[in-house]
């Protein structure tokens, strides 16, 4: 399944123009580039600063509540058969995904940059409301760009920035979804780019924004590594993590980069199923291409034009995917599939059932994977699926996929 | 000497400057698209600037995103803008312009553009979500087919980053105006003036001004500072509100024919608005 021939070394990539092999980079307008070198450059020195790194160990410790257990599924396991199922409870950080790890991240970039204000886009909203919450603890200005699809599917999510401070405001061009809001707060940033700092949301857009969204979710990775050496003595044979733009699996997956023995699996949307061609199955059925600031695989169409994606699940709902992800998959490093709207339904119910662990719908496409995955594998091999959202936000979706009135 | 450098030559020696109009190919039909183009010719347009319809075209306003809609129900691919190109260039010498978002440039294969637009007689292209760092294979494909890459400055770029895209940049140097999306309204001239000034040092390359521009008096302040202005949206909104019209190329060229003797003088002396007579 996984080719392991390629020895990657994950320190070289990306070089220093933002480039992981031709992936990634920095396809953005000229108004732009400034702040993109500003950023890249605060964030490298801050990384590298005690002070930056203690004031964020404290806020992820105090307020976002890590670390985040790493949590033996017994009954799931019992129930799938097969490799032991850990889950990476990412869905227990405050606001309840694990967004605000890299929003805490940003927002203090963005209190050393001087910039008052932030804006953000948002699919599921989870990203948005994470956003929303560092912007009222930090007191900086806030907008969230979202499309009007996803508001209408993430209404919750919604109300919950607004209560918060921030403006939400509805993106209703293309295909009224992630894609759209991003193309959005591009326009936004680059109207007010000297007061204001882009959070964006996940491994994408132009650099340095992949590589330091990686490193700010990479606490993910770290911990589990941790955790499982002390539950297991060894570490996992699989991880697992759904991919909408990827910012989950590449915060588990990048600390076991470098361990052979460890297999990655990337699960995106099928939606309808790949032959439908309603879905946001990237590597499937996409090709490499540029779409807001990177070079990565992507869903379009013969003349370069995005084609519209569909997922049930508003997070992994997008046409691109992180840059790094694209990388690895060329070097068969990280192996993608694919869960259908049906499958990741069928996991959410089946984890709230025998867990009391309702999954947001993005991660519900991992679980959905792993439910295929574990009956294959033996009983002394180790699954770890990253459990990046909890999936009180979707409750009311699926009620009304399912035709109850609540 | 490309097209685009003999223009700003010929003006230059007539103490003149370049008024480029933008539009959208295919918008709101192709056919369509050639009439205007030679219409605009016809009103005094110096170069025209074609955009090529993205669906994710994220350094544009609302005016140029609805157009580039409307282009996109026909399916308007680069393929088609570069047949009428070849289409207008059988009736005219008036340089052209292509304004596109990398991605169709890119699945259309870098080379074979450059190869397929300088036969069709494309003169240069502008590309804004490509700065040069990222463009090494574009920067071959134009030096081999002799078409201008075009590079745009903006009010954030730092001088010595400015040097830079002054020495790279072929045909002319796009300054953008304002920090923010095409559509958007220009209200500091002064700022403007002042960097143009300084960007004058840099270089001697032609510099002209896009974004924000809307009415004949801005495009006149404009061109006292500059060797070119471009209006695009106000036109595009233009042939938005008259789309169904008939008269829609006249229309069109009596706005052009307006915004080109503000720019003919390089200054307006006296607030003029749209309609009114001139002497």
């Amino acid at each position: 399944m996984v080719k392991s021939k390629t020895r990657s070394n994950p320190k070289t990539v990306p070089d220093q123009t933002g480039h992981f092999g031709i992936y990634g980079g920095r396809f953005a307008p000229e108004t732009l580039i400034p702040a993109l070198t500003e950023l890249e450059k605060c964030y490298n020195s801050s990384w590298k600063d005690r002070r930056f790194q203690s004031h964020l160990k404290e806020y992820l410790e105090e307020y976002v509540g890590r670390p985040t257990p790493l949590y033996y599924a017994r009954r799931l396991t019992e129930e799938v058969g097969g490799a032991k199922i850990y889950l990476k409870r990412e869905d227990l950080c405050h606001t309840g995904a694990h967004k605000i790890n890299n929003t805490v991240g940003q927002a203090l970039l963005a209190k050393r940059m001087g910039k008052r204000r932030v804006i953000a886009e948002t699919g599921a909203g989870q990203h948005g409301v994470a956003v929303a919450t560092v912007a009222a603890v930090f007191g900086l200005e806030c907008e969230v760009y979202m499309g009007t699809a996803d508001m209408e599917r993430q209404s919750l999510n919604v109300y919950r920035m607004r209560l918060m401070g921030t403006k939400v405001t509805p993106v209703d061009t293309g295909s009224r979804t992630l894609k759209d809001a991003i193309s959005e707060a591009m326009r936004d940033w680059t109207t007010h780019v000297r007061t204001t700092h882009y959070i964006l949301g996940s491994v994408l857009g132009p650099h340095p924004f992949p590589v330091m969204i990686r490193d700010f979710q990479s606490v993910i990775g770290l911990e589990t590594r941790r955790q499982i050496r002390k539950a297991e003595g060894r570490l996992p044979d699989y991880l697992v993590a759904c991919v909408g733009g990827g910012s989950n699996a590449m915060g588990l997956f990048y600390p076991f980069l470098s361990d052979r023995t460890v297999r990655m699996i990337g699960v995106e949307a099928g939606g309808h199923g790949i032959e439908s061609g309603k879905h946001a199955a990237r590597f499937a059925d996409g090709s490499v291409g540029v779409l807001q600031g990177t070079m990565t695989y992507l869903l379009q169409d013969d003349d370069g034009q995005i084609r519209l994606t569909h997922s049930v699940s508003a997070g992994l709902d997008y046409a691109a995917v992180g840059p790094e992800h694209s990388y690895y998959y060329d070097r068969g490093r990280i192996h993608f599939t694919h869960a259908t709207d049906q499958e990741a339904l069928a996991a959410f119910d089946l984890l709230s059932q025998v867990e009391g662990i309702p999954p947001a719908l993005e991660s519900a496409h991992a679980m959905a994977h792993v439910v295929k995955l574990a009956p294959r594998l033996k009983r002394n091999q180790i699954i770890v699926i990253n459990l990046s959202g909890r999936g009180d936000k979707d409750v009311m979706q699926v009620a009304k996929i399912r035709g109850v009135k609540l | 000497m490309s097209r685009i450098d003999k223009t700003f030559e010929r003006l230059r020696r007539k103490k003149e400057k370049a008024l480029i109009p933008y539009i959208m190919a295919g918008d709101p039909y192709l056919e369509r698209t050639e009439e205007l183009v030679l219409a605009m010719e016809r009103a005094g347009a110096d170069i025209v600037e074609l955009g090529v319809p993205f669906s994710d075209p994220i350094a544009d306003g609302p005016v140029i995103q609805r157009a580039g809609q409307r282009s996109l129900k026909w399916k308007t691919a680069l393929r088609d803008v570069l047949r009428l190109a070849a289409d207008i260039r059988k009736k005219s010498e008036i340089p052209l312009v292509l304004m596109s978002y990398t991605n169709p440039i890119l699945r259309f294969g870098i080379e074979n553009f450059f190869k397929e637009a300088a036969a069709s007689g494309v003169d240069g292209v502008i590309i804004p979500d490509l700065p040069p760092e990222e463009g090494r294979t574009v920067i071959e494909g134009s030096r081999r087919s002799g078409l201008d890459w075009i590079l745009l400055a903006a009010p954030t770029t730092p001088p010595e980053r400015l040097r830079g895209l002054a020495r790279q940049t072929r045909g002319f140097l796009y300054y953008v105006s304002l920090t923010g999306i095409t559509g958007a309204s220009l209200t500091d001239l002064s700022e403007v003036k002042t960097k143009l000034s300084a960007i004058r040092r840099i270089t001697d390359q032609p510099i002209a001004v896009g974004f924000g521009i809307s009415t004949p008096e801005q495009a006149g302040a404009v061109a006292g500072m500059a060797d070119g202005v471009i209006v695009g949206s106000a036109i595009v909104r233009l042939i938005e509100e008259h789309m169904e019209d008939s008269d829609l190329p006249i229309r069109v060229a009596a706005f052009v024919k307006q915004l080109k003797l503000a720019v003919k003088g390089g200054r307006v002396r006296r607030m003029t608005t749209v309609g009114e007579k001139r002497s």
